[in-house]
């Protein structure tokens, strides 16, 4: 089920499991950052995101949503349009 | 022929976790068994288990290469990583040359469980996570260690019940003995959990003595009333004597004998024709005379019928002679998968730390086991030879002699 979350709680939820799960330095989570690459991000990396997303948000994401996904910033937009749109 | 050498061993089971702390175990005839609540309430017949230690590999291996690890990979890493060590293979050598990697394993049911419970919840494969699959596989541990530590020589699991271990080590024998191989991590690997040994306790063969946990597992004694699981892993790094040399490794022992056989007859009833011939394959191959065998290893497991046909086939073959005989698994429980690896850990331990070790709980012989010379204490004498025993269900038998280098 779709959580309640407002945008700044979002953000830092997925700060939060990027820096536990994808064992990612804070520093370089920037929003104009490229996620793909600040996270090495190979295909069996994006399932464990689906994964994650899941757990912490409540929806599924599919690979189209991924290809609208360049940088975090439009990673937090796309999660709070989601629950929050 | 290339002879064939071991220059690292690594350990991680219910005696310790690394060779020296397993090494005081063996001498002090310490028991690593327990009674685990969990399993009786998950409705297991017997609750005793051997108790290993779940490593932390957090902060020691990145993510991607963690989530592809079942448990039992988990001690295999760990303990492939104190072998490498010893052997002085490191990143570079393994980068510049073609080792390989022979693994014993024989399930991952705690991984393809929780899978399938996580699919049924969410109905949804997708939402299990990249490393199920590399969990799940019965390869598991060859396949997350040769990406792990790169390797690029032969890569392979040997499932064969719970002579797995043993017959990896053979077959990595072979395959440096025949210059195919140079270099080959061996060893054998065994999950301990529930789901791992439910239909092995819905078969009855598991000890109930649960008010003595310790003196539950009872190899060759009259009063045994069954095995006790466990498991961890061992890895032994085989090697040509020539690389050996050449790199300057230590040479712990040479691989002199592999014999191997099967049975055809019962899944689960071992026989003695199948064990004898195992034997003496072992002991023809490199024409090793009887007399050298100072210790037997035995694979005895505290089932009736199991160490009954053993005790047979050990007379039948050694009455001339007649070697300290111990089963470690009256210490240790059946490490199962992993035990044909880790009881040549074991036995190279004693070896090189001039000491036998007990068959603990003997207490009284039966008809069989009376005509073998059990090891009932520690046994401190120096020995330069002995044999290793591992049988599996569907009548699987292994039989490796070890002997201390000698240029």
């Amino acid at each position: 089920m779709e959580k309640t979350m407002e945008r700044e709680e979002i953000i830092e939820t997925i700060k939060g499991f990027l820096v536990e799960e994808f064992e990612v330095e804070e520093d370089l989570i920037e929003p104009k950052a490229n996620l793909k690459e600040t996270l090495d991000l190979d295909s069996l990396d994006y399932v464990d995101l689906v994964v994650i997303i899941e757990s912490n948000f409540g929806f599924k994401v599919t690979a189209e949503d991924f290809t609208e996904i360049h940088t975090f910033e439009d990673f937090y937009n796309f999660v709070n349009n989601r629950l929050n749109g | 022929m290339t002879r064939v050498v071991i220059t690292g061993i690594g350990i991680h089971s219910c005696l310790g976790t690394d060779v020296n702390e397993v090494t005081e175990s063996l001498r002090a005839g310490k028991s690593g068994i327990v009674y685990d609540q969990e399993r009786k309430d998950f409705g297991f017949r017997s609750a005793l288990t051997g108790s290993v230690p779940m490593p932390d590999l957090k902060g020691k291996l990145g993510r991607r290469e963690r989530i592809g690890l079942s448990e039992e990979a988990i001690y295999a890493y760990v303990a492939t990583l104190q072998a490498l060590e010893q052997a002085k293979m490191d990143e570079d050598f393994i980068a510049q040359n073609e080792v390989g990697i022979l693994y014993g394993n024989d399930s991952s049911a705690k991984a393809v469980m929780e899978a399938i419970d996580l699919i049924r919840e969410k109905k949804d494969t997708t939402l299990l996570g990249s490393g199920s699959i590399f969990q799940s596989m019965n390869c598991t541990v060859s396949m997350n260690l040769s990406t792990i530590f790169k390797l690029k020589g032969i890569n392979f699991t040997i499932s064969a019940a719970c002579a797995s271990g043993s017959h990896a080590i053979g077959l990595g024998y072979h395959m440096i003995r025949s210059g195919m191989q140079e270099q080959i991590i061996c060893g054998g690997a065994q999950e301990v959990n529930m789901y791992a040994f439910g239909s092995f306790d819905g078969l009855g063969a598991f000890s109930v003595r649960e008010d003595e946990p310790t003196k539950a597992s009872r190899p060759f004694d009259k009063d045994r009333d069954g095995l006790i699981p466990s498991g961890g892993a061992a890895t032994v790094i085989l090697e040509s004597y020539e690389s050996a040399v050449k790199r300057g490794a230590p040479i712990l022992g040479e691989i002199v004998g592999y014999g191997f056989s099967s049975n055809g007859e019962h899944i689960s009833n071992p026989n003695l024709d199948g064990q004898v011939r195992a034997l003496n394959m072992a002991l023809k191959q490199q024409n090793t005379p009887i007399e050298d065998i100072k210790y037997i290893n035995a694979h005895a497991t505290s089932t009736g019928i199991g160490d009954k046909f053993e005790a047979q086939a050990l007379h039948e073959v050694f009455q001339s002679t007649r070697p300290y005989v111990s089963s470690t698994k009256s210490m240790t429980g059946h490490e199962c998968w992993m035990a044909g690896a880790s009881e040549i850990v074991y036995s190279l331990l004693m070896m090189h730390n001039d000491f036998i070790a007990p068959n603990i709980n003997f207490a009284n012989p039966d008809d069989d086991s009376a005509k073998l010379n059990i090891a009932t204490k520690t046994i401190e004498q120096k020995f330069d030879c002995f044999l290793s025993n591992s049988f599996g269900f569907g009548g699987t038998n292994s039989s490796l002699i070890i002997k201390k280098y000698k240029p």
